[in-house]
């Protein structure tokens, strides 16, 4: 059972700078069927670039961003679950974000649109889930920029999670983190098509938008995982040009995946979302990371990978040690692989089994307790 | 056919006798939570583990045991005390560099301790030394010296001193050879040793 992409309307969302923002689209997709009991519910919550397509249970349809994890008999099993993923707000998929119509001007919000949190992005999945009749999911998860809505979930609406499974992520974004995303927002506002974010009715800051996915994706990959992918292989050449050209394959992938983004993703979005991320800090207004989770009531399993050097394992370890301080009842396994940060998404074999037997866990634990 | 025998392990219905329902449990060195998951079925426990091995952590969680991969030396600060009814070193303090820190840690987060260990006290261990003049090796130290994962021998006499000297209160002690309990000449008799133990603090 596979949803079509769908669209749900609020009226206003209370963002955390105060703002309101009135007239809010959520765009999700859902896989399986919700019980009678509505006990079966998954969230699953994308990470910086995703989308509400997590998965296509349907063959011919483009596959989701999620599909090794997502499906019939997989980590997330849809025979079993109820799936929902939505597209994040600040996004550029179907939610809205900078690129949306701002209905009190006729025209797209660019950089009128108010700035954004991961809590503001939790809130508004909140709703959602509400108005589909869900007071409880069993679990929330994701990756990445996903495992920090993961742990937002957590903390924020307590009562309204029974799992959190934040993957590769941080309770907070380090220096080196929202340096790497500041270079990337540079690159966008440095291109002269960027005009200060109203370039909707001319063209989009296409170079600088490529040059900030290029260093994107060096960050999820690893130092083993380029050398096995591209060594020092020449592109369609046997000698150097002697000139700045493609000479090698990794300039060419990046290139090709530069401007492969820049079709299917906004700059504004890039900006507002990564900024969104920078200001994550779950130990904000409180004395400690472990008197901030002390809020959670759900059980957490926190998987890290040994290849991710953007978000390390030691800090999933804090997220651990401060639950484990509390006494909270988390599960922990460092996975190895040398698919740097990327392996959440693409190195899925031992990362099924722990996700399938903690849900297991889980489901039956809920049902234990009626 | 018994529990054991279908765990493998001979201290499994041992410490299950130990547990009361619904404790709040403590495996040091879980491994593939095989003792949680059974403790878990049968004495509807909240199971915790601690394991270093990651293919045994997947295990592990895959049979629905909460688990934290890390040393088990250096993962038990992190818990406040008493934080555990029971907490278990199976077969696993003769492997530990620092065993009295592991042992003290354990009363402090929990507010039983099982120790269950080989005795190296045992007749064939010391027949086998007696007689090769070499590093025993028997059944239950079946390793070569340079192999083993065993860097501390002890026997229960070695133990019962331990207890006395920090003043451990010792609830039970029970004593197996095989699957066999053992009543006495314990220190020569048994293989294994499962020690209940409560901090006198």
């Amino acid at each position: 059972m596979n949803s079509e992409l769908q669209t749900a309307r609020f009226s206003e969302l209370a963002l955390d700078s105060g703002e309101t923002l009135r007239d809010v689209e959520v765009a999700y997709e859902s896989y399986g069927q919700l019980n009678d009991r509505k006990s079966n519910a998954i969230l699953i919550v994308h990470a910086f670039t995703g989308d509400a397509h997590a998965a296509s249970l349907d063959g011919d349809a483009a596959p989701g961003w999620w599909s090794s994890m997502i499906g019939p008999g997989k980590a997330f099993d849809t025979d079993r679950y109820f799936v929902l993923c939505s597209n994040v707000l600040g996004g550029c998929r179907g939610t809205t974000g900078p690129s949306s119509i701002d209905l009190a001007t006729g025209k797209p919000y660019g950089m009128s649109f108010p700035v954004i949190t991961i809590g503001d992005m939790v809130r508004l999945q909140h709703l959602l889930v509400e108005s589909l009749g869900i007071s409880q999911l069993l679990a929330v998860s994701g990756g990445s920029m996903g495992g920090m809505q993961a742990l937002e979930w957590a903390v924020s609406f307590p009562e309204a999670v029974y799992a959190s499974i934040p993957i590769a992520t941080t309770g907070r974004h380090t220096a080196q983190q929202i340096a790497f995303n500041e270079v990337g927002r540079q690159a966008i506002v440095a291109d002269p098509d960027f005009q200060d974010g109203s370039y909707y009715e001319s063209k989009p800051p296409a170079r600088g938008l490529a040059v900030a996915r290029m260093v994107g994706h060096i960050t999820y990959m690893s130092d083993e995982s380029m050398r096995e992918k591209f060594g020092r292989k020449l592109r369609g050449r046997e000698e150097f040009s002697y000139g700045f050209g493609v000479d090698f394959e990794v300039e060419s992938y990046l290139r090709y995946r530069g401007s492969q983004f820049v079709g299917r993703f906004d700059a504004n979005s890039y900006l507002y979302i990564t900024k969104a991320m920078d200001y994550f800090d779950l130990t904000s207004g409180y004395p400690s990371l472990g008197a901030s989770l002390e809020r959670a009531q759900c059980r957490f399993l926190v998987i890290s990978f040994t290849s991710d050097w953007l978000y390390p394992s030691y800090q999933s370890l804090e997220i651990v040690n401060a639950l484990r301080s509390r006494n909270h009842d988390v599960t922990y396994c460092e996975l190895t692989s040398t698919y740097g940060h990327d392996a959440f998404l693409v190195d899925v074999k031992d990362q099924t089994g722990i996700v399938r037997g903690f849900l297991a866990r889980c489901e039956r634990e809920l049902e234990a307790a009626g | 056919m018994k529990v054991h025998d279908v765990l493998g392990r001979k201290d499994y219905a041992l410490i299950s006798k130990l547990i009361p329902t619904g404790s709040r449990v403590l495996d040091l060195g879980c491994g593939d939570g095989a003792l949680l998951a059974f403790l878990k079925e049968n004495k509807g426990i909240d199971a915790r583990g601690i394991e270093l091995n990651p293919e045994l952590v997947q295990a592990a969680v895959a049979r629905g045991v909460s688990v934290y991969q890390g040393d088990l030396e250096s993962s038990l600060r992190e818990y406040p005390d008493k934080a555990f009814d029971y907490v278990l070193l199976s077969q696993t303090v003769q492997e530990t560099r620092r065993p009295l820190k592991v042992l003290t840690e354990m009363l402090r987060i929990g507010s039983h301790a099982i120790v269950a260990f080989p005795n190296f006290g045992h007749w064939r261990v010391r027949f086998s030394h007696l007689m090769s003049g070499r590093a025993p090796q028997t059944r239950l130290f079946p390793h070569a010296w340079h192999a083993s994962p065993n860097i501390h021998f002890l026997t229960v006499l070695d133990f019962e001193e331990l207890t006395r000297e920090q003043g451990w209160l010792v609830e039970r002690r029970l004593f197996l050879s095989g699957s066999r309990r053992v009543s006495h000449f314990p220190n020569l008799c048994a293989e294994i040793a499962v020690y209940l133990l409560k901090s006198q603090r």
